[in-house]
């Protein structure tokens, strides 16, 4: 990867763009009707999954993360296992709590 | 264009090459601290939902669905005006990438619209961030939200401005391409923030 310009990069085309965006709204639809749907537990589940998949998209190919070196990846991917620390353990805290009288 | 003259357009500190990689990699560090800053909120979010539910979902009817699958469109579309502007000023189309730029501005704009008519529709309902946990969730989210919508603005503004004067030509568009990351991380965390307030089952 090291020139010394540009012009080996790869540029995504409009035409990957369209499709990612497409996709996109296809499942920002989806998102919005299985919310008229009540299976309980599942919505939150779904939701946050079709969520993770659009994040994705939007990184990989928006962001252009798919195309990055390795370092990048993970230094785009650790934080995501610090929120995922935070969030994990805030909660065990919460609730495994002990009212002492 | 010559080689000579794009090393005199901007002064380079070091290898062109050097310069552009890791502008992008501060960029992604910066951006990994900006979800630790959301972070905080999706964890107090998180707990509250878990202990209050009733709560969480009677109160988020109040929120209006359609508004906000609206700015979930807007915001998508200027991730997509975005990144094409980025590969537009990679061609060396200046006048394309501007159009694009100021496309993606009016997007960011009309979200910042929607969301005034949202944000002024619960207050005529009486609805304040003090209301109730959930409402104090929902306007710390997306006020803060907002706060990256406005400065995301600021930066594409500036881009605009800096490509209208030709700044920016297929071999140095960095600040464009770095700036387009903030720009997106604002639609990343939309698509998390829609489903978690407006779309409760």
């Amino acid at each position: 990867m090291a020139t010394d310009t540009h012009t080996e990069e790869h540029i995504t085309g409009n035409r990957t763009y369209i499709i990612v965006w497409i996709v996109l709204m296809i499942l920002t639809a989806i998102t919005v009707y299985v919310s008229y749907i009540h299976f309980g537990i599942f919505n939150i589940v779904v939701a946050m999954g079709v969520a993770s998949i659009k994040a994705s998209i939007v990184a990989l190919y928006f962001m252009h993360l798919k195309f990055e070196d390795s370092i990048t990846w993970v230094f785009a991917l650790f934080p995501l296992s610090l929120l995922g620390l935070l969030i994990g353990m805030t909660i065990l805290d919460t609730f495994t709590r002990v009212v002492v009288p | 264009m010559e080689r000579p003259s794009v090393e005199h357009s901007h002064v380079h500190h070091m290898d062109p090459a050097v310069e552009y990689s890791s502008s992008k990699f501060g960029m992604w560090l910066f951006l990994g601290t900006e979800i630790l800053l959301f972070g905080g909120l999706f964890a107090a979010y998180a707990i509250f939902r878990a202990k209050y539910p009733e709560m969480f979902f009677e109160q988020h009817k109040e929120l209006n669905r359609e508004m906000g699958a609206v700015n979930t469109c807007i915001l998508i579309f200027s991730s997509l005006t975005m990144a094409m502007g980025v590969t537009a000023i990679k061609r060396g189309k200046q006048k394309l990438t501007a159009i694009l730029l100021l496309v993606t501005i009016i997007c960011g704009l009309g979200f910042g619209v929607v969301k005034y008519f949202e944000y002024g529709a619960k207050f005529a309902h009486h609805i304040y961030p003090d209301t109730s946990i959930f409402f104090s969730l929902y306007f710390m989210m997306t006020g803060l939200h907002m706060l990256h919508v406005f400065i995301g603005l600021v930066i594409l503004a500036v881009m605009l401005v800096l490509t209208l004067k030709g700044k920016f030509t297929s071999k140095y568009n960095t600040p464009i391409e770095v700036g387009g990351l903030y720009w997106h991380l604002v639609d990343l965390i939309w698509i998390y923030l829609f489903p978690l307030l407006y779309l409760i089952g």
